[in-house]
């Protein structure tokens, strides 16, 4: 199903949630709604969903205009940040709900919902725990249970609400995998919001970064981290050292550095070097020179964090071959081999 | 070959007492629990029992079971269990306005819940009393219907449901609280009318709670007094209920037969705590 929102408003009192949003997600695809917490992003899925209703603006499920018709009636699989699972129904009685209510003809016979549960139990790895209660089942079982309640209803679009926020590293990971492999076996349009990158990179076929109510790019995830629309989102996504200075005549200088800006308009501006776009230079063409504080190696990268002359604080990574003999309380000489400028 | 030299390591004894538990106090707590528990609990209780065993069994069945004091199980029984049953309903709804909605005064209303806790109970029975009496301000307008609410068994009703209200409000109040509104939101967002939302989802995830709210009120109302006497117009086998029979008997000097009373209604009072008990071990069971 494809899903329009054109220019959805919304306000919370006084305090405006969505600032005229408009968003196309295709049939089958992911879709992740990234972005800090306040940006309106979980307030967007629950207009999507119908939990909540925007003052102005469209949202069309294929050409059908949804805008104010009901959750209960929209048929969408909504999975909430703390599960929402049924505490006095057996983990069978939960996927079953959706169509336990239906009514009259619309309604499955038992067995059908018998073998749908059973079918969405085995989807999600829970084969045996049916029988259980909520209360007897660890926090990634939980998430897998409203996963499959979610799914039993043949919704038309998964929307889900920081599905991962309340498990450990480990879990998270592997139900990150999880998702991708039930999407791809559904083909269900998926809309997730997160407030993590890296889950949003890895997961999503296209990001959608939010911040104050507005979409500040949408994109594929090396899209939105190679090419960032704004500043915003080049500081939100991956890491980046940020500057504040101004440009005058193609060039972008600050107390700390000087770098190439072509094309960007005179006047104050920002910038932001990734920590692995600095190289070690010479110090004549070094564009700025750090004193080294502390030096970690990860891996196939050496992570240097410093500080500028004027007390900025640096982070810097280098392959591990490149990096030499790095002592702490050393000079280095940097310079940039890409950076990023935005006007101010 | 040369000789292994064991260096022996000595055993730590072990101590006589052993140690059940890294937090102190257990054994001085523990005292003060029991001697307080047999000095004000126990102890009366087993004299209670003793007085009663000082007829024989004939006698003793007589006492506890003539046509009198069964009325007045019925009237106190009966009268508990209905009071508890409309505290059921209100209660419900009480918690859910004050949980659910904002109102002005609704911090008072909600310290108005909590008057019959703290309200001496004769005061709430001469107060009723009035209300309903055929010339007072409530009872007034059934009187020409011809309905007597004051001096009746619905009097009694009426004091037990006063007293109770505040059991099941505040037991459901924290539940409800938790009730978290994404449960139901999750209801609708799987198609649920609001109707099936509110049947399937709200009101069993209350059950145990209600369930042991109610318990509460009825344990209470069974064992009123102060406030229904003063309603009840304590009429021999029509509104007398079991905790009056007890005094008119210690009054009239007939020790074995209050206790004979007193010790069924301690019965009665033990199955209750275990109900309750049962409610609460069955509502931990399906979860935090």
């Amino acid at each position: 199903m494809t899903i329009s929102i054109r220019s959805v408003e919304k306000t919370f009192g006084r305090f405006p949630a969505l600032n005229g949003v408009s968003l196309e997600i295709a049939d089958g695809e992911l879709l992740a709604l990234l972005g800090p917490s306040g940006s309106g992003k979980t307030t967007l899925l629950r207009v999507i969903a119908g939990l909540e209703f925007p003052e102005k603006g469209q949202v069309l499920y294929g050409d059908q205009d949804m805008t104010y018709t009901s959750a209960a009636a929209r048929r969408v699989g909504f999975v909430f940040q703390q599960y929402a699972l049924f505490r006095h129904m057996t983990v069978a009685k939960n996927v079953a709900f959706g169509l336990d209510v239906r009514k009259g003809q619309a309604k499955p016979s038992k067995s059908e919902i018998t073998a749908r549960v059973d079918e969405l139990l085995k989807l999600v790895e829970l084969g045996e725990l049916g029988k259980r209660y909520p209360a007897q089942l660890s926090g990634g079982q939980r998430q897998r249970v409203a996963l499959a309640r979610a799914l039993a209803v043949n919704p038309s679009v998964l929307l889900l609400d920081e599905p991962f926020g309340a498990l450990d590293a480990t879990v998270r990971k592997s139900l990150r995998k999880e998702l991708r492999r039930i999407h791809d076996a559904t083909g269900v349009t998926t809309i997730f919001v997160t407030h993590d990158q890296e889950e949003a990179l890895e997961l999503a076929d296209r990001v959608a970064i939010l911040n104050k109510g507005a979409i500040e790019q949408i994109g594929a995830p090396h899209e939105v981290h190679d090419n960032p629309a704004g500043a915003f989102v080049c500081g939100f996504v991956g890491e980046a050292n940020r500057f504040e200075g101004a440009v005058k005549g193609g060039r972008f200088k600050s107390v700390d550095i000087e770098l190439a800006a072509p094309g960007v308009a005179d006047g104050a501006a920002v910038a932001f070097v990734r920590p692995h776009e600095f190289v070690l230079a010479p110090a004549d063409q070094a564009s700025l020179s750090i004193v080294t504080e502390r030096i970690a190696p990860q891996g196939a990268v050496v992570r240097v964090d410093g500080a500028t002359p004027s007390g900025q604080r640096i982070e810097a990574a280098f392959a591990r071959q490149s990096a030499g003999q790095l002592q702490p309380g050393a000079k280095l000489n940097l310079s940039a081999d890409r950076a990023y400028v935005f006007s101010a | 070959m040369t000789a292994t030299v064991t260096s022996e390591i000595v055993a730590a004894r072990r101590p006589l007492v052993r140690r059940r538990s890294a937090i102190p106090g257990f054994a001085v707590t523990m005292g003060v629990t029991l001697t307080i528990l047999s000095l004000i609990v126990l102890i009366p209780l087993a004299a209670v029992a003793l007085k009663a065993s000082e007829q024989t069994f004939p006698e003793f069945l007589h006492a506890a079971f003539n046509e009198r004091a069964l009325t007045a199980y019925r009237l106190s029984f009966g009268a508990a269990l209905i009071a508890a049953v409309i505290n059921g309903v209100f209660g419900v709804l009480t918690a859910w306005a004050l949980v659910r909605y904002q109102f002005p005064f609704k911090s008072l209303v909600n310290g108005i819940i909590d008057l019959p806790f703290a309200l001496p109970t004769a005061v709430a029975g001469i107060a009723l009393a009035t209300l309903y009496a055929p010339n007072g301000w409530i009872g007034a307008l059934f009187a020409p219907a011809g309905i007597k609410i004051a001096y009746t068994p619905l009097g009694v009703v009426i004091a037990l449901t006063f007293i109770g209200l505040p059991f099941v409000v505040r037991t459901l109040e924290p539940v409800m609280r938790d009730l978290a509104s994404d449960v139901e939101e999750a209801a609708a967002s799987l198609g649920a009318s609001r109707f099936d939302t509110i049947l399937r989802v709200i009101l069993p995830a209350l059950g145990p709670a209600w369930l042991t709210g109610i318990a509460l009120a009825f344990a209470r109302a069974v064992g009123e007094y102060g406030s229904v006497i003063f309603i009840a117009g304590n009429m021999p086998y029509k509104s007398e209920i079991a905790p009056l029979l007890i005094t008119i008997e210690l009054e009239q000097y007939d020790y074995a037969g209050a206790a004979t009373i007193a010790v069924v209604m301690l019965a009665v009072s033990f199955l209750m705590l275990f109900v309750i008990n049962a409610i609460q071990a069955w509502a931990r069971r399906l979860g935090q």
